[in-house]
């Protein structure tokens, strides 16, 4: 069997979900056997260079980069996974989604009570930088996704179980306590 | 101020469980229910403010807000829709200048879109200080607001002559038509007002009453269909310092009007339905819960109470039978439409807001104050009498054999005939549409937004399809020839809510996004799917009709259409119907909508997405590389 080829990445996440993966501890070596990673923080491959055949994807889209990375990872990997609250729902990111863009931009940049230094009132414009999303978006709302790991973060264990029933072609075991939280 | 709500509530005995009429007091008095009668209210009735505020804002016709000395509350149910509302409602608002959900600078208009007002036969309508006004035009509409503003009453405003039969009543005064198209035995002419509880009742033991109702084989008409009989003799057997019949009269159900002419021409079977639930389950305490939209009625129908008290028709020892004691008093509803749901409107009448109950216990178990309750629908207890008159055997040779007796039908819609029908069960669609004299029929509405969107053109036996393995929600067999079904319980069970929509009109926009946004509003918020999921699935569905739609999104909708019918009461669980039903009945509209070639489509632009932040800190729009 041919090594599965990996991709991964943080959108608007905290990296938690990448630690979780990490939480995988002496299991990730058995996983190099398994598994060859392309595009990841984990090895800093900063761009595709061959077709992937699983992207798994945290955090979910608050600007115009997460939109463009997103869709690169579609067009570069068969089979995406929304890894976590971020990915799936918008996570803590979407809080802003109730607030006008125009109000949280004011508050953090103009007007809050920890705005001291910026006597100028600069607000962030330069096109280099990422164009700010209205508001923000879950990744599946962006493109097709396949798979759906919830938590926040997910834990090693279910990505771990995830990862081999995917490569291995075994479904997956998930038992009510994975997929009902309350 | 503080002086005449303490007056308000000394005349409701200070009691918390009639907040419902002395919010409508405080209304009619203040205009609005400011901060301070909140405190006041809370302190005087030993409740939290924040049960007086939840209260208030559960229902559309309480106001924690200034409202206007003239406050027009126009109907947006479906046929107001398909007869010019959008225009009306913009000839409201360019005569008045103030935007519906708005009151005027100067506090003289305040507009509002109301739900379903039951005039759906001669819609537009609205209610204009508790006043009627049907058949709006926007030259209509200009008028009233330029009588308005001339300081005109209200009464001065209506130019029309009144309405036929009671509606012309010294009492009513309005402008409504009853619109009776077919009359039978309910609607019957020929009978001595009150002869049952005169002449009759005395005759039969409480129980033998029962046994007469349960022979006929009574069913509830407010749409469920629960057995009469069945529902009297539990309520009979339940132990209890009271007893209570409630007379729901609170048809909210978009498309029913029955109620409103059966109150208003035949209140007296209704009441005395009442007494004779009463009598057959000795009950004490009775109330006919009216909704609010009907308001022009109450003191007509108090007047009628008054006459039965004055003959001893209600009050003790009714008709000189011992200990039969028995009264009956109108509770106003405030708008909601969940309150036609038998617990929330016992939850209302107890002052609340009216959220459904957990069952069981069951209202005839535990009920109003906690007493066993039997709620009748108004038909029903009217039913009730014809039965007791003349018999269980003679009411069984009308209609078939699972569904005895008739049924009023509220047609309305594209027809040339709207109004009521009393037709014996077991008639068929074809058999409605040709009484109603509807032409080019594209499909009928069953049972208003909860029940069947019936495709008549359909020929097709639908029922093997693969669909019906996805869903097959009750009452909703997708039967051989649509023409040909039943209105009867075993085929097509309702309320009486016929909307007949002729081929000129869009099912997917026009009706069935109408339906959604009443259950969006209606929705008490109680339950997450019922609160959530009709909004996301309109979305869901405007995402179809916008050409972003694909072959997932219909099976979303249906898997969704599961999920829902975990709510706690018929609204929650019926309310992804209109979706559901017409998934059923008119796939071929949404398969011409959603795209074939792709599997998948977002509706996502990135120029618009970040149109408002790039705005805000001044940027352009740039394109990236990919």
């Amino acid at each position: 069997m041919s090594k599965k080829i990996i991709a991964t990445t943080s959108l608007a996440g905290c990296f938690g979900c990448h630690m979780s993966i990490l939480d995988i501890d002496e299991r990730i070596l058995d996983l190099v056997e398994l598994v060859e990673f392309n595009k990841s923080p984990i090895d800093d491959i900063k761009v595709f260079t061959k077709q992937c055949d699983i992207g798994i994807i945290e955090g979910g889209c608050c600007n115009s980069e997460n939109i463009e990375v997103l869709k690169y990872f579609r067009e570069n990997c068969d089979i995406l996974i929304s890894l976590g609250e971020c990915a799936i729902m918008g996570g803590l990111p979407a809080m802003r989604n109730g607030i006008p863009i125009e109000e949280c931009l004011h508050e953090a940049y103009l007007d809050g009570p920890t705005v001291k230094l910026n006597t100028q009132k600069i607000l962030p414009n330069d096109s280099e930088l990422p164009m700010l999303l209205n508001e923000v978006y879950p990744c599946h709302e962006i493109v097709k996704i396949d798979y759906f790991l919830p938590g926040c973060a997910p834990r090693a264990d279910l990505i771990w179980d995830a990862l081999v029933a995917l490569i291995t072609g075994n479904e997956m075991d998930l038992p009510y306590e994975v997929v009902k939280f309350d | 101020m503080k002086e005449k709500i303490k007056a308000i509530l000394e005349k409701y005995q200070i009691d918390a469980t009639r907040l419902i009429d002395i919010l409508h007091e405080v209304m009619d008095e203040f205009g609005f229910i400011s901060a301070e009668t909140i405190t006041l209210l809370s302190n005087d009735l030993r409740i939290s403010e924040a049960q007086v505020k939840e209260t208030i804002s559960f229902y559309h016709f309480f106001s924690d807000k200034p409202r206007a000395k003239y406050n027009v509350f126009l109907n947006n149910s479906i046929t107001s829709c398909l007869r010019g509302f959008e225009h009306v409602k913009e000839a409201f608002e360019i005569e008045s200048g103030v935007k519906f959900g708005n009151v005027s600078e100067d506090g003289l208009i305040g507009l509002y879109v109301t739900s379903c007002i039951g005039m759906n036969d001669q819609g537009p309508a609205a209610i204009i200080n508790d006043k009627i006004f049907t058949n709006l035009t926007p030259y209509r509409a200009k008028e009233i607001i330029k009588g308005i503003k001339q300081g005109k009453k209200v009464e001065e405003l209506i130019y029309e002559a009144n309405g036929d039969g009671n509606n012309a009543h010294p009492l009513m005064n309005t402008m409504i038509i009853n619109n009776i198209r077919r009359k039978s035995l309910l609607l019957d002419d020929n009978y001595e007002k009150f002869e049952v509880t005169k002449n009759l009742i005395s005759k039969y033991s409480p129980q033998e009453i029962i046994q007469i109702v349960e022979e006929s084989n009574l069913r509830g008409r407010g749409g469920a269909g629960f057995p009469t009989g069945l529902k009297w003799k539990f309520g009979s057997k339940m132990p209890g310092e009271h007893r209570v019949i409630i007379c729901n009269a609170d048809e909210g159900e978009p498309g029913t009007f029955k109620d409103r002419v059966i109150l208003t021409q035949y209140n007296d079977l209704v009441f005395e339905g009442m007494v004779i639930a009463a009598y057959a389950t000795a009950a004490d305490m009775g109330v006919l819960y009216l909704r609010y939209e009907y308001r022009y009625m109450l003191e007509f129908l108090n007047s009628q109470l008054d006459y039965m008290r004055n003959n001893n028709l209600l009050g003790n020892s009714i008709n000189g039978i011992k200990d039969f004691n028995f009264d009956i008093r109108i509770q106003l509803g405030a708008g909601a439409y969940i309150c036609g749901e038998e617990s929330a409107l016992i939850e209302s009448m107890e002052g609340k807001r009216g959220e459904p109950r957990d069952k069981p216990p069951f209202p005839v178990e535990r009920g109003y104050l906690n007493y066993p309750t039997i709620v009748n629908n108004v038909e029903t207890l009217a039913s009730a009498v014809r039965i007791i008159k003349n018999g269980a055997e003679w009411y069984k040779t009308f209609g078939t054999s699972d569904s005895l007796g008739t049924k009023l039908l509220s047609v309305s819609g594209d027809c040339r005939f709207p109004g009521i029908y009393e037709v014996e069960w077991g008639v068929s669609i074809k058999e409605v549409l040709d009484m109603a004299g509807a032409e080019n029929v594209q499909a009928v509405q069953v049972g208003g937004p909860s029940g069947t969107l019936v495709n008549v053109q359909d020929k097709e036996n639908h029922s093997k399809t693969d669909l019906m393995k996805w869903y097959k929600p009750s009452g909703m067999m997708a039967s051989r020839k649509a023409y040909d079904r039943k209105i009867s319980y075993s085929d097509m069970a309702t309320g009486g809510s016929i909307i007949i929509f002729n081929k000129s009109r869009d099912i997917l926009h026009d009706v069935v996004m109408n339906f959604m946004d009443f259950f969006i509003e209606e929705s008490c918020g109680s339950c997450s799917t019922c609160r959530n999921l009709p909004y996301i699935m309109k979305q869901k569905l405007l995402k179809i009709i916008n050409g972003h739609g694909v072959r997932e999104d219909i099976d979303d909708l249906l898997n969704w259409g599961k999920i829902i019918k975990v709510s706690r009461c018929g609204l929650g669980q019926t309310a992804a119907n209109p979706i559901l039903s017409s998934i059923l009945n008119f796939r071929h509209l949404y398969e011409e909508h959603v795209k074939a070639m792709t599997d998948y489509d977002n509706q996502f632009e990135l120029a618009d997405s970040v149109s408002a932040a790039n705005s805000f800190v001044g940027r352009k729009f740039i394109h990236h590389n990919s």
